[in-house]
């Protein structure tokens, strides 16, 4: 397939996707702080908040690194605007219950892992090492979310309502994850990465795997939903969330404290 | 429902050759999760490489008011402690 992209901008534009993806998910579970179902479940989620936000600095310092203009991982997280995030539609749904929340992760999970265990083969070093360290975290949040899946599943009359609410309200989103774009054809043909198609077969035998587990029904394929994060093309809810976390910087550029 | 959890004693080791020690306690609806709620609680900085949980319930603790018939008897046989050994100077670090 002939394409316009160089592999170097492809390399850019797949790391900003997967810093955004990182950033918004901790930013959104950053939100669960001092909100926790419990002090011990507080703790957890905000520890898997930081978890991935340092996985959006690694990945954002490279996407800068990559671009070459001298951008670092704060400037692209604080000053682009919505059209220009790359994160998955999935990632910026607001927090809801914890139902909500912890479907939201699980189905981000699923991906996550998958993808991470694949860039472990790239033929790009940085995005090895990056893989490398990220996976290990990855393996608990998947751990983490999949136990509340099931958890709350297989819990109450109520626990069990809420989540398969919250699993068709998500589930919508999901198409997007493992679509293939133009530019995962550039990265999969210079080695950088996979077609995201390439993991949708392990990722839903994963979910499915925990949906029994969990006594929950997998809903129907929503097919004619065709937003697209990745192009930039996002939901009302990144707005809102981007104008919270980049409100200290976008009032005092460059300031730290 | 999260005042329904039982608590759990969590004991960490923070390497290898060392044995467990208490560290606190925590919350939990069951082992599973005790042992994911201390891995967040309790490891954040790095405090260990195993964790074991019990349920406090568990735990049989001595009696306070046992304390004189329990303990007192041991502190007036001194000879129990190896102090009065002469050590030869090959053996170091005793």
């Amino acid at each position: 397939m002939q394409s316009s992209l160089s592999p170097n901008h492809a390399l850019f534009e797949f790391a900003l996707f997967m810093g955004d993806n990182g950033l918004i998910c901790g930013h959104r579970l950053s939100e669960w702080t001092g909100h926790g179902p419990a002090l011990e479940q507080d703790i957890a989620i905000t520890n898997i908040s930081l978890d991935l936000i340092g996985q959006a600095t690694s990945w954002l310092n490279l996407a800068g690194e990559v671009e070459g203009k001298g951008r670092s991982a704060d400037d692209l997280a604080y000053f682009r605007s919505d059209r220009q995030y790359r994160n998955f539609l999935l990632t910026e749904q607001p927090n809801g219950d914890w139902a909500m929340t912890i479907v939201r992760q699980f189905l981000f999970d699923c991906f996550h892992f998958e993808m991470l265990q694949a860039l472990l083969n790239s033929q790009d070093e940085r995005v090895v090492a990056i893989a490398a360290k990220s996976i290990k975290e990855v393996v608990y949040h998947l751990r983490y979310n999949s136990e509340w899946m099931i958890r709350l599943g297989d819990g109450t009359v109520e626990s069990h309502r809420r989540m398969q609410r919250a699993l068709k309200e998500q589930w919508r989103f999901l198409g997007e994850l493992y679509e293939d774009q133009e530019l995962d054809q550039v990265l999969a043909e210079s080695g950088i990465s996979v077609l995201p198609s390439s993991l949708k077969q392990a990722a839903f035998s994963r979910m499915r795997g925990v949906l029994k587990e969990a006594t929950l029904k997998e809903p129907a394929a929503v097919t004619d939903f065709k937003g697209s994060g990745r192009k930039g093309i996002h939901s009302e809810h990144l707005g809102h969330l981007l104008a919270v976390m980049q409100s200290v910087q976008r009032a005092y550029p460059g300031q730290e404290w | 429902m999260k005042n329904n959890w039982p608590i759990w004693e969590v004991f960490i080791r923070s390497k290898n050759g060392l044995s467990h020690k208490h560290v606190g306690s925590l919350h939990a609806a069951d082992a599973e999760m005790a042992i994911e709620n201390a891995r967040d609680v309790y490891t954040r900085r790095s405090e260990g490489i195993s964790i074991w949980v019990v349920e406090s319930k568990n735990i049989t603790a001595s009696s306070p008011a046992d304390a004189a018939a329990l303990f007192e008897p041991a502190a007036d046989k001194i000879y129990r402690h190896p102090t009065f050994y002469i050590l030869p100077d090959e053996v170091k670090h005793m």
